[in-house]
């Protein structure tokens, strides 16, 4: 993820980040698309490119249900799939409104709201609020703020949008991350504060976004800034008393990334000593980012965690040579000791800040003939990964949006393997360059539903130049980077929510959007898709055949994850934040002119004309049937 | 771009300025910085809030200010929307702006302590490897220095300083206090701050002046105004004609480190 603009707050005095400013480009809109409405692409389904998808009930087993919504992704498989089903596809059209709350703040809401013992926890962007509602009195009143009080130094350090991701529940207690890099520990009754545990210094350049997760008592969190030139890590916290138990660098000598005589990777690649620092040039892996600011999946029964390692910095491939390990690749590590197992890179010597900090959705899948225990990945890079997750080996990877930097993985080797005339080189114009900086996805989490055994996927559809110098400068004093502009793929349009068979590595279904679809995913046993989009739509589809059912317009663009629960008096409820930003949304959220294509990193360049459909303001929606 | 038909244009500036300047006292209206010393500050006590009062008092102009920090997004948020009319200083090739012939040119420079022993000669002067290395940050973005550093290795040297608002002199300071054994800083900041160290630092101008294939260490400074702003523009050529000696007076006195300014590329787009 790459630094994003429009923010000039006290700088921390050491970020670490180089070549990409961002100044004025060419025109991007060449074809008549930019000027067309909304309604040119909504609702409309793109046959399967296989027609010859049968649905595939999912034969795994899936942790039990009871209702409620106690971590972001719902279970430790990360599948956002709710059992709940009074709300399906025959009475969804009914969905109705059943209470509102405004967090009173206008950057972007990107977490998923708790639901525990009839109580609604909501995480808010900077300054971090933490509020309660009860859920058992008519339009869920408050219960209580807790307000962590953040350094408002720390908005100059996040990357792209002051936002946050979200909290766990565990035991009574609320967990979740400050963008000033503490962890909160909260009594989930009385929202008061337990303990707080500073974890990184944003005058290193760290911040952090990312929702925990809680796995045997131990509070796992990550940090961002990978544009800053931290050097990234994951610490386990003892969730009583909000000690460091093991931290876990992304980079480093063996010891600093926890590799010892469990690691096992399933390629030649990642074996051998020290990997950490000499896949980099003397040194540079001290700054070479790789946080950790996504997703992480936990198997109980392996015992194992995943989690996604963010782009290698600086940005300027050229400034380091060599394979950057371990950035952009996912590690399996032991919960209790931090201990790697095996570890894959995605994207090796990343050319394109392509994070590999996407979600992992951990299922058991018939692959050949034979019942594997898989994880799926849909990477920033464009293919949609499924990997055997007790060993690190790459079963398939099949693209799910277009991709011109690479020509495929070779399964044999699991190496990407990258176009060469498109790469990046300083004083170089590299066009066409798909998937983007922020991916083919970002950080905006699938859902997995069994019913149907599809991977439903928001994301992105756009490419980018990468231009040569120009002169900017800030405060009188003038330098050079790289321009980047970030345009609609062929189709001319931003975004698209996907149905996708992982074990075909097929889509059986899309659904294209003018802008990127940058919220997450919600499936639910009523054989529904909720998900939202950059102008403000909420939208509940058929999982099976992608038609629209619902559609409901919040207040602001949707770039939260969508959540759905039994209430006290036994029904089903939908929840989503609404309040655009982010780093799609910084547009709108950051007030960036539309005319300034290059502002946000390049991104504002998709989204010019979002302006025109939203406006920026946090309110949580909560649905019902009447 | 405007070269078909610059001319009219001005001259039609010209005579609309005459004339409205013959009724109404004319205002000239600058965007700076208000606490970015040695450029400017909302005292007034800059570089180029003394620049400013040159040009207005040519122009026979009421000089005011508006205060905003030159961020990102400042030129589409105020001299686009028409806020202010003038900057004092941008780099010549800066392309959100109409630019002025440049008016001096200066270069990025390492800064030492002058008892030091190690004093690097260019970026690829082996001592570097020994020492810590101070960088500018700006946002998000280090000054090319870092990456022309990085790209020779020394990452783990660099140490990056803010230099806006209070801590603008944090970096050159850093040099003072031995937390760095060099630091590379554009030149009016350096000139400026080292001067308060008395003799104990000593400047000299970042080697190469181009880092290949395409990094420059040096840039030519203009005024630059709203884009279409031709008239103005003009205008402004003629102070900087007429003027030029008082303003390399100011830039003297503030100790901005020059290099002669290449030979005219006309416009300055």
């Amino acid at each position: 993820m790459l630094k994003v603009h429009e923010r000039r707050p006290t700088l921390a005095n050491t970020l670490l980040c180089y070549v990409v400013s961002l100044l004025l480009l060419l025109p991007l809109c060449a074809d008549s698309f930019c000027s067309d409405s909304k309604s040119h692409t909504s609702g409309m389904i793109l046959p399967a490119t296989e027609s010859n998808y049968q649905p595939r009930p999912y034969q795994g087993k899936l942790a039990p249900d009871d209702g409620q919504w106690i971590r972001p992704a719902k279970d430790y498989a990360s599948t956002r799939y709710s059992t709940l089903d009074q709300i399906n596809t025959g009475n969804v059209k009914n969905l109705k409104l059943a209470f509102t709350f405004s967090t009173g703040l206008v950057r972007g809401h990107e977490a998923a709201p708790l639901v525990v013992q009839n109580t609604m926890y909501i995480v808010t962007p900077w300054p971090n609020n933490l509020y309660a509602l009860d859920l058992t009195k008519p339009g869920a009143p408050m219960k209580w703020v807790y307000q962590p009080m953040p350094t408002p130094a720390s908005k100059g350090v996040a990357c792209c949008d002051v936002v946050n991701r979200g909290a766990s529940y565990d035991n009574g207690r609320i967990y979740y991350n400050t963008l000033d890099d503490q962890t909160v520990c909260v009594d989930a009754n009385s929202g008061k504060e337990i303990w707080k545990t500073r974890v990184g210094d944003i005058n290193k350049g760290e911040s952090m976004t990312m929702a925990p997760l809680v796995v045997k008592g131990k509070v796992l969190v990550g940090v961002s800034g990978g544009e800053f030139g931290v050097r990234g890590w994951l610490k386990a916290l003892d969730g009583k008393s909000g000690k460091v138990a093991w931290t876990a660098y992304t980079a480093g000598p063996d010891k600093d990334v926890l590799i010892g005589s469990r690691y096992k990777p399933f390629y030649a690649q990642d074996r051998g000593q020290d990997l950490g620092v000499k896949s980099w040039p003397p040194d540079a892996w001290k700054i070479g980012g790789g946080g950790v600011w996504g997703w992480i999946s936990y198997d109980p029964e392996l015992n194992l965690i995943y989690y996604g390692t963010a782009n290698p910095g600086p940005w300027d491939s050229d400034a380091r040579p060599g394979d950057n390990k371990f950035a952009s690749g996912i590690f399996a590590r032991d919960p209790d000791t931090g201990e790697a197992v095996w570890f894959y890179q995605f994207s090796p010597h990343d050319l394109f800040d392509y994070d590999a900090v996407n979600e992992n959705i951990l299922l058991d899948l018939p692959i050949n003939g034979q019942t594997r225990k898989v994880l799926v990945h849909p990477d920033r890079n464009g293919y949609v990964y499924v990997m055997d997750r007790t060993s690190g080996e790459v079963l398939s990877a099949s693209p799910f949006a277009p991709i011109t930097t690479s020509r495929g993985v070779d399964l044999k080797t699991g190496l990407l393997q990258y176009v060469e005339e498109k790469e990046p080189h300083r004083g170089k114009v590299s066009r066409e360059l798909c998937p983007t900086a922020p991916g083919a996805k970002d950080w905006q989490p699938s859902a997995f539903s069994p019913k149907t055994g599809l991977v439903y996927i928001p994301h992105n559809h756009l490419c980018m130049d990468e231009e040569d110098v120009a002169v900017n400068y800030i405060a009188g004093t003038p330098y050079v980077g790289a321009n980047v502009v970030m345009y609609n793929a062929p189709g001319g349009y931003g975004g698209e929510f996907t149905a996708w068979d992982p074990v075909s590595g097929k889509v059986v279904w899309k659904i294209p959007d003018h802008f990127p679809v940058w919220s997450g995913a919600l499936a639910t046993a009523g054989d529904l898709v909720f998900y939202g989009t950059l102008d403000g739509w909420f939208h509940a589809v058929d999982a099976r055949s992608g038609q629209q059912l619902w559609q409901f317009k919040t207040g602001s663009g949707i770039i939260g994850q969508p959540i759905t629960y039994r209430g006290p008096d036994g029904k089903q409820y939908v929840a989503i934040l609404s309040g655009v930003g982010g780093w799609a949304g910084a547009i709108v959220a950051g007030g960036l002119d539309p005319r300034d294509k290059s502002a946000a990193l390049g991104f504002v360049g998709a989204m010019q004309d979002l302006p025109k459909y939203t406006t920026s303001g946090g309110t949580l929606y909560v649905f019902q049937l009447p | 771009m405007f070269s078909s038909f610059p001319n009219v244009v001005a001259l039609l500036a010209v005579l609309v300025m005459a004339t409205t300047g013959s009724s109404f006292a004319r205002e000239l209206r600058v965007c700076a910085d208000p606490d970015n010393l040695p450029f400017s500050n909302s005292r007034q006590q800059g570089f180029e809030n003394r620049i400013a009062e040159v040009v207005a008092g040519d122009l026979h102009a009421h000089l005011s200010y508006v205060w905003q920090r030159m961020g990102r997004g400042f030129v589409r948020e105020y001299l686009n929307k028409g806020v202010c009319d003038l900057l004092i200083g941008v780099p010549q090739a800066f392309s959100p702006v109409l630019a002025t012939a440049p008016y001096y040119r200066s270069t990025y420079v390492f800064v030492t302590r002058r008892d030091h022993q190690l004093k690097p000669a260019s970026l690829d002067d082996p001592s570097l490897r020994q020492m810590k290395i101070g960088v500018q940050v700006l946002e998000e973005d280090y000054t090319p220095a870092a990456s022309a550093l990085a790209r020779r290795g020394l990452q783990s040297e660099i140490v990056g300083f803010d230099t806006l608002g209070e801590a603008a002199d944090s970096i050159v300071r850093a040099v003072e206090d031995h937390r760095v054994d060099t630091a590379v800083v554009w030149g009016p900041l350096a000139g400026y701050f080292a001067r308060k160290f008395g003799n104990s630092l000593q400047i000299a101008p970042v080697i190469p002046e181009l880092d290949p294939p395409g990094l420059p260490f040096t840039f030519a400074i203009s005024m630059g105004v709203r884009k279409g702003n031709t008239g103005l523009r003009n205008e402004l050529n003629d102070v900087l004609q007429r003027r030029g000696r008082d303003i390399q007076k100011i830039l003297g006195q503030f100790g901005v480190p020059q290099l002669e300014l290449a030979p005219p590329t006309g416009a300055g787009e």
